[in-house]
């Protein structure tokens, strides 16, 4: 933070100076931009102060002649709400086990693979992952219903070998939309990962083999330092965009059975719009934001970089 | 931000004042045109079915042209049930995008009511002639608690047992079969089992992912057979107190029932029981093809099994039989059933209330409800044509449904009713799954209901 500030100092005092010796100019500069401050404070600071605001009413869609400011009320309730807690629970077991473990490592995997692979299978390979990625989220949903469903693929696959099949989504529907999510969303992470190994120096690679150092030591000592930067980066993203996964869950599961694959984003919904309890969804939501900025200032903390 | 507040920010400050007031006034330019009333409806997700715009083209089309100037304006929804109250509830919040007339349904139109979304239409409707051609039940549907009448129902539906002939057959059971108790019909299903072991003997819907079909379709089936059955004598709402009853013995002997059901494994598996697919999997898949030997489900089903929805089927007159639902020891009047429905109404930010009636009118005409009962499936509420030949036998099935309007009860459908319904759903999903037994679940229906309800609960 220290550093930051000191970086900014001498840009500051400049600017001031110009600024306290041409208004004029300062202000036809800052004229561009208006129109694109304008629009932001209209549609997005707008709704989401009026969000924070109602999160601290009991405001309903529909059932309710008019609503008042209730403080605090709705977080307390939702802390005392099992099922908000289940969903908080399911939400990191969620995260972890689909984006951290399952998109993160595997688009890591892929992309360390396809550097060493010939260009074809690159392009075959990269393709498939990559179609995952772009499919909407329904259409995903479905295809992934579709394999996991009592008479699926997945189970024809298992019955043709002889292993004993179940209901996934009935039995482990948590897990079984995880895999959905690492399915559809390991490209990402590929892509960022591809990136970042193409920019270590082949140098410094071959200089290690040339030491001795087997694959894994490479991995562990050359590689993943040097790209800890785009880990952060994508760790980041990934955990964002996993915690508002909501289309995916919804079309194979609704949340179900009895709620244990019921994370956030659905557990909002419901509340929100099943319940018609605006002002505790939002309440919940607002949580759902906390939970993002606590992983990412873990992450900022862990990959913190020394320059 | 490291720009002074010098001059800058007060010119930047009008600016965005001067912009601001530009876009909101894109906002409000819908204008109402005195001569034109817009129409909000929920149109089909299925793109096959269109049984309701044909309708209401052909209204429109009388309409525009016994009333020369005027205009009919449509603004369909297109989306599944919960997801068009939503949406039409955030248009009613706003004179800017309220229409002139929405179809709501009974199921939240007291929660509409009390949130001042509609008009209360009784001045119209006491310089209306037809409206005493509608049975009294049916005017209860859309009343306030107020009293006062906020929407004109456009049929009803009722509920009982579907089951398929031939399976009875093989399993020995009557082609007449009328079950006078639940035991009869578990029994049934237990038959079916032993002898019939490939099909799903009894499908009963439960648990939130079908959401309120699991309530109504189930649950207030076998709760409002528990007690003396007059229409006044309500099990979930006591009606002269204004209170939600908590978990009575009615209340944990349905649970009991659907418990029983799922333990035995009677009904589907519980796995397929929960998906929220499994409606669409009972009308287009399990009956149709034979796997599914009783339904407790809606009048509405042959609407599915029309020519061009994708699964005809135009023999199922002939292949299921219809029994109404008994009450649980066979108690007066021997038989239940729910009744639903929707309604049309007008917002209370209705730009043209007076023509929007008018429009209602044209549409209520005996011959239009009538055209309109018969193409929904649905069932009448004018007493003119439930007793017109003509009605009664333009459909299989249409006596049988219309008859069991007389023995029906309507939801208590005040504002926490959906509330109510998710907590309903989710003990019935406890012990559907055996996760909890029927104690556990009729308690924790207890609290969420004080919850629901702000604890306006009564023990009975």
């Amino acid at each position: 933070m220290t550093r930051a500030r000191s970086l900014n100092h001498a840009p500051t005092r400049s600017l001031n100076r110009s600024l306290n010796h041409a208004p004029t100019r300062s202000l036809s500069r800052a004229l561009p931009v208006t129109p694109a401050v304008v629009l932001l404070l209209l549609f997005l600071a707008g709704p989401i102060a009026y969000c924070a605001y109602i999160a601290f009413t009991d405001l309903q869609l529909t059932g309710q002649a008019e609503d008042s400011f209730v403080g605090f009320d709705n977080f307390r309730t939702a802390f005392g709400d099992e099922a908000f807690l289940n969903a908080v629970w399911l939400t990191l077991v969620f995260t972890v086990v689909s984006a951290l473990l399952g998109q993160n490592t595997l688009g890591l995997a892929l992309a360390a693979l396809m550097q060493r692979a010939s260009k074809p299978v690159r392009t075959l390979v990269g393709g498939i992952v990559i179609t995952a990625w772009v499919l909407p989220e329904v259409v995903a949903g479905f295809l992934l219903y579709a394999f996991f469903r009592r008479e699926g693929t997945l189970n024809a696959i298992l019955g043709w070998l002889g292993l004993p099949t179940q209901n996934w989504l009935f039995t482990l529907p948590i897990l079984a939309v995880s895999f959905a999510n690492v399915w559809r969303g390991t490209a990402f992470s590929m892509l960022v990962y591809s990136a970042a190994l193409n920019e270590i120096p082949k140098e410094i690679t071959e200089a290690a083999e040339v030491d001795g150092a087997g694959g894994w030591r490479r991995m562990w000592h050359i590689t993943l330092p040097m790209i800890r930067r785009s880990i952060g980066t994508n760790l980041m993203l990934i955990t964002l965009q996993t915690l508002s996964v909501f289309g995916l869950i919804w079309v194979m599961t609704r949340g179900g059975p009895g709620g244990k694959s019921q994370t956030l984003p659905l557990f909002m919904y419901e509340e929100a719009f099943q319940k018609s309890m605006i002002g505790y969804g939002t309440a919940v939501a607002l949580l759902l934001l906390v939970v993002g900025s606590l992983f990412s200032v873990v992450y900022l903390r862990l990959l913190r970089t020394e320059v | 931000m490291p720009v002074r507040p010098t001059a800058t920010l007060p010119a930047l400050l009008a600016l965005s004042l001067a912009a601001a007031a530009t876009l909101t006034a894109c906002g409000s330019g819908s204008g109402s045109d005195p001569d034109t009333i817009k129409v909000s409806f929920k149109q089909s997700t299925d793109n096959s079915i269109k049984v309701m715009d044909t309708y209401l083209a052909d209204i429109k089309k009388q309409f525009e042209k016994a009333n020369p100037g005027k205009k009919v304006e449509f603004v369909p929804i297109k989306a599944p049930d919960s997801e068009y109250y939503t949406k039409l509830q955030q248009m009613l919040r706003s004179p800017k995008t309220a229409p002139d007339l929405v179809y709501e349904d009974t199921f939240l139109i007291n929660s509409d009511i009390t949130s001042g979304y509609l008009k209360p239409l009784d001045p119209y409707l006491a310089k209306w002639q037809d409206w005493n051609q509608f049975i009294d039940t049916a005017k209860e549907a859309a009343k306030g608690e107020d009293g006062k009448t906020y929407g004109i129902p456009d049929g009803t539906d009722t509920r009982g047992l579907w089951f398929s002939k031939d399976i009875f057959e093989k399993a020995g059971l009557p082609a007449d079969w009328q079950p006078r108790t639940w035991n009869d019909v578990l029994d049934a299903a237990r038959t079916i089992k032993r002898k019939a072991p490939d099909v799903i003997p009894l499908n009963v819907y439960t648990g939130k992912p079908v959401g309120e079909a699991a309530t109504m379709q189930t649950f207030e089936m076998l709760l409002y057979g528990t007690t003396g059955g007059t229409t006044t004598d309500d099990p979930l709402y006591d009606r002269s107190a204004k209170k939600w009853i908590t978990g009575s013995q009615g209340f944990k002997d349905a649970l009991t029932f659907v418990e029983t059901l799922y333990k035995e494994k009677l009904g589907p598996d519980v796995s397929d029981a929960l998906d929220p697919n499994v409606m669409t999997r009972v009308r287009g898949e399990w009956l149709p093809q034979g796997k599914l030997a009783i339904a407790l489900d809606g009048s509405w089903l042959p609407q599915d099994w029309l020519p061009g929805s994708g699964h005809a089927w135009p023999q199922w007159s002939d292949e299921l039989g219809l029994a109404a639902m008994p009450t649980q020891n066979g108690q007066a009047p021997g038989k239940v059933s729910m009744s639903g429905g929707w309604t049309w109404s007008v917002p209370a930010k209705a730009a043209n209330p007076d023509l929007a009636f008018e429009f209602v009118k044209t549409m209520q005409t005996k011959a239009n409800a009538q055209k309109w009962y018969v193409a929904n499936s649905g069932i009448a509420v004018r007493k003119d044509v439930a007793k017109d030949p003509s009605y009664v036998t333009a459909q299989p099935g249409i006596k049988f449904f219309t008859d069991l309007v007389a023995s029906t009860h309507y939801r208590p459908a005040y504002p926490a009713y959906p509330k109510v319904s998710t907590a309903v759903q989710e003990a019935m999903e406890g012990v559907t799954t055996g996760d909890m037994s029927v104690e556990d679940a009729a308690k924790g229906y207890d609290e969420e209901l004080k919850a629901a309800a702000d604890d306006q609960v009564i023990e009975k």
